[in-house]
C-alpha cells in the first residue's frame, strides 16, 4: 500500500523526525491562506506516485497570489493517472545541502537495509549508476533492528558535515518507523541539511507490506487506496486478484505464474489478453464469481479456462465454473484446458453438464481461443 | 531443496482442513511423516501420527528431519522459529502473504542455525516415486514420474504445467523444487539450481522464472559455469509494468525485474529460453540426446 507524502510525514513526526511546517488543503483559497500564515512556500500535489516534479505538480512561490494561482493549476491535474485532489503546502528554510536516506526490504541479503547518500534529492537510482562511491548501503539484521553505534558507523562513513550523532539519531528513528510501520520502503530524499545543521524531511516515500495491512489497520486508513476500475474493485471485494487489460480474451486460470503464462500465451499466438484473474491458493472456491467477473467485462470476444490443479482442486474450480455458466448462460466461445489434482473429475462434468471436451494442450486451447476472438471459429 | 523418501516429516498444523487433506495425500504418495504440531491437541493421535504441544517436543520425542508449515499467515513466524530452535535442518513454508518482516526475522533466524528454508508461498518440493512436501500433485502420474529432469519454479501452478509436459513427451522428473512466489524467500532459484546440479539423479535442469526481482539473473551466472543442460521459461513477458501479478514477487519496477533482463541474462549464459511451456518436452528430449 502507497502513501501520499503528508501520510508519511505523520509516520516520520510521530517517530520524532522534523518535517516542515505545513498544511493539507484542497482548493485554491485555502492554499492561499496557508502561505500568508507559513511564509514562502512549496505547494505540492499529494499523490500516491513518484515524479510529481517532472509533472509540474510542484511549485515554488514566494506570497498568497502566487500560492493560489499555483494551487488552481495543480489541482485537478493528473500524475501517473492520480488526479490530485490535496495540496501540501510547506514553508521553506534555507538549506545547506541535501542528502538521501531510506529504509527498505532488500530480497538479495533477505532483511532490511539502510541507505544513505550524500547526494540527495535526485534520482536514487541515478545516484547509484553515475556516484556509487556516495551511496552506502549497510544490511542490518531485523532481529537486532540498527542500534546507534551502527547507525553512526554508517553515517561515518557517507562523509557529509552534519555530526555524525545527529546523522544516526535521525537513521535509528528512520529505522525503527519503517519497522513500526510494517514498511518495504520509507524514504527521505532529499533530507536538508539547514545552516543550523539540524536535518529536516523534505519529502517522504511511505510503503507498506500488503500482507501486513491486517496488523497496521490504524496506519492502513491514511494510505492510498489502489486505483482500480470498477471491475477491478469487484474482484477486491470477492478477495480476488483481477487486472483489467486491453485485450479480448478472458482469462480465467489458477495460481499467478499460469495466469501470467496463460497471458504470455496468448499474445504469443498473436491475440491479446483481457484481464488477469488468478483462483489460485485459497480463492479455488471461487471460479463461479471469477468467471462472472471476467464475462462482465464488454470487451471479451472468447474465454480461455486454464487449471493446472496442485493445491487448487479442479474438480473444485470445474464445478464453480459450470455453476456460473447455468448462471450466466455465456455466449461467448470457451476454450478449456484442465490437468493436475481432481482432473479426472472435471473432464467427467465438463462431458456431463457442457458437453466438452477440455483440449489436450494448453496451446490448442489457446489457440483456438485467439482464432475464436478474431471471428474464425466458434467455441468447442 | 530435495526431500528423500527416507527421511522423516513433522507436519505444523496437520490437524486443519489443508493439512488433513494434504498430510493424507503425502501418506498415501511414501512421505515418511512422523509426527503433527497443535499446541491445543498435544498428546491425541491425528492421520495416525503423534501430535505434539510444539516442534521442539516433535524432536525430543521421535526426531524428524524436514518440517512443513500449514499455518496461517500471522502464526508463521512463531511456529517457523519452534521449528529452528528444535534444530530442524530443513523447513518448507507454504503459507502466502506473510509479512515481510516476520519472513526476513525466520530466515535470519534459519541462517544462524543452519536450517534451510523453502517457501513461504511455495507449494513444496517433489521427489517422483519416493516422496512429496506441501501441496503438489505428486500422486498424478501425468504429471510426476520419475525420470532425471530436475525443475525449479517459483510457481505450483506453472511449474505444474511443465512437468506435465515433461511427461507428455515421454520424459520423467529427478526433483521439482517449487521455491515460492514471494520477493524475500529462503531457497533462491540460485540455490536451488545448485541443488540439482549436485544431484546425481538429474541430468537435466528446466528454470521456471517470472518477472520481478533479479533471482533469475543469479541463477544465469551459475547456469553459465554447468554442465548439465539448462531450459528456462519465465512467465510475465505479456505482463503490464508496475502492477504485482498475483504473486508478490512478480512486478516490474522501472528497469528491475523484466522479462527481457531475464531472458538475455539466461540466453548469455547458454540456456534455452522458450516461448511457450508447450515446448518443454521437446526441447529437453533434444537436449538430452
Amino acid at each position: 500500500m502507497n502513501f501520499e507524502e503528508h501520510a508519511g510525514k505523520a509516520v516520520l513526526a510521530a517517530a520524532g523526525i522534523a518535517v516542515p511546517r505545513g498544511e493539507l488543503v484542497t482548493s485554491p483559497e485555502a492554499a492561499a491562506a496557508a502561505c500568508r500564515r507559513l511564509g514562502p512556500v512549496v505547494v505540492k500535489a499529494q499523490v500516491p506516485t513518484g515524479k510529481r516534479g517532472k509533472a509540474g505538480g510542484i511549485a515554488v512561490v514566494d506570497d498568497a497570489d502566487a500560492a493560489r494561482a499555483a494551487a488552481e493549476r495543480i489541482l485537478g491535474m493528473s500524475i501517473g493517472g492520480h488526479p490530485v485532489e490535496r495540496l501540501l503546502v510547506e514553508g521553506r528554510a534555507a538549506i545547506r545541502h541535501e542528502l538521501y536516506a531510506a529504509v527498505l526490504d532488500d530480497p538479495d541479503s533477505k532483511g532490511p537495509m539502510v541507505m544513505l547518500s550524500s547526494a540527495g534529492g535526485m534520482d536514487i537510482e541515478e545516484v547509484a549508476e553515475r556516484h556509487p562511491q556516495k551511496l552506502v548501503r549497510e544490511a542490518v539484521d531485523v532481529r537486532s533492528g540498527l542500534d546507534e553505534v551502527a547507525a553512526r558507523a554508517i553515517a561515518a562513513r557517507v562523509g557529509s558535515d552534519v555530526a555524525p550523532e545527529s546523522l544516526a539519531d535521525f537513521l535509528v528513528r528512520l529505522y525503527r518507523a519503517w519497522r513500526d510501520a510494517d514498511a518495504e520502503l520509507l524514504e527521505v530524499n532529499p533530507l536538508a541539511v539547514l545552516d543550523d545543521g539540524s536535518l529536516v524531511a523534505l519529502d517522504c516515500k511511505l510503503t507498506v507490506d500488503d500482507s501486513a495491512v491486517v496488523r497496521q489497520a490504524e496506519l492502513a486508513a491514511t494510505g492510498s487506496p489502489e486505483r482500480l476500475s470498477d471491475l477491478e474493485a469487484r474482484g477486491r471485494d470477492l478477495g480476488l486478484k483481477y487486472i483489467e487489460l486491453d485485450g479480448d480474451i478472458g482469462v480465467l486460470a489458477n495460481g499467478a505464474g499460469l495466469t501470467m503464462t496463460t497471458m504470455d500465451v496468448i499474445a504469443h499466438h498473436g491475440g491479446r489478453p483481457a484481464n488477469f484473474l488468478e483462483i489460485g491458493g485459497e480463492s479455488y472456491t471461487k471460479a463461479e464469481p471469477a468467471l462472472a467477473l471476467v464475462l462482465d467485462n464488454p470487451r471479451v470476444r472468447s474465454l480461455v479456462v486454464n487449471f493446472c490443479g496442485a493445491f487448487a482442486r479442479t474438480d473444485v474450480m470445474t464445478a464453480g465454473v459450470l455453476d456460473a455458466f447455468d448462471a450466466l448462460r455465456p455466449t461467448v466461445p470457451a476454450f478449456f484446458s484442465v490437468h493436475g489434482t481432481g482432473s479426472t473429475e472435471a473432464r467427467a462434468m465438463l462431458r456431463e453438464r457442457l458437453g466438452r471436451e477440455p483440449y489436450p494442450t494448453m496451446d490448442e486451447a489457446i489457440a483456438a481461443a485467439v482464432a475464436a476472438a478474431r471471428g474464425a471459429e466458434g467455441g468447442r | 531443496m530435495i526431500v528423500r523418501g527416507d527421511e522423516r516429516v513433522l507436519v505444523q498444523g496437520i490437524t486443519g482442513r489443508q493439512g488433513t487433506f494434504w498430510t493424507e495425500r503425502m501418506q498415501a504418495y511414501g512421505t515418511r511423516v512422523v509426527g503433527g504440531v497443535n499446541p491445543r491437541k498435544a498428546g491425541t493421535s491425528h492421520c495416525g501420527v503423534p501430535v505434539h504441544a510444539t516442534a521442539r517436543d516433535a524432536m525430543a520425542a521421535d526426531g524428524f528431519d524436514v518440517s512443513v508449515l500449514f499455518i496461517p499467515p500471522l502464526g508463521v513466524k512463531e511456529a517457523a522459529l519452534d521449528a529452528i530452535e528444535a534444530g530442524a535442518r530443513r523447513i518448507v513454508i507454504l503459507t502466502e502473504h506473510i509479512p515481510v518482516q516476520d519472513v526476513m526475522w525466520v530466515l535470519a533466524a534459519a541462517r544462524e542455525r543452519g536450517c534451510a528454508v523453502l517457501g513461504p508461498n511455495t507449494a513444496g518440493c517433489v521427489t517422483p516415486g519416493e516422496c512429496f512436501v506441501g501441496f503438489m500433485p505428486a500422486f498424478d502420474a501425468e504429471i510426476f514420474r520419475p525420470g532425471n529432469v530436475g525443475v525449479v519454479s517459483r510457481s505450483g501452478s506453472l511449474g505444474t504445467l511443465i512437468c506435465l509436459n515433461l511427461v507428455q513427451a515421454g520424459l520423467g522428473e529427478s526433483a521439482f523444487v517449487g521455491i515460492g512466489g514471494d520477493p524475500v524467500i529462503g531457497t533462491t532459484t540460485r540455490d536451488a539450481l545448485v541443488a540439482l546440479d549436485r544431484d546425481p539423479r538429474t541430468e537435466a535442469v528446466v528454470l521456471v522464472g517470472e518477472i520481478g526481482g533479479a533471482m533469475e539473473e543469479a541463477a544465469a551466472e551459475y547456469a553459465a559455469g554447468m554442465s548439465k543442460p539448462v531450459a528456462a521459461f519465465v512467465a510475465g513477458r505479456a505482463s503490464p509494468p508496475g502492477k504485482k501479478m498475483g504473486h508478490a514477487g512478480a512486478i516490474v519496477m522501472g528497469d528491475r525485474g523484466t522479462y527481457a533482463s531475464k531472458r538475455s541474462a539466461l540466453e548469455a549464459a547458454g540456456v534455452r529460453v522458450l516461448d511457450t511451456p508447450s515446448d518443454v518436452g521437446p526441447v529437453m528430449r533434444e537436449m538430452l540426446g
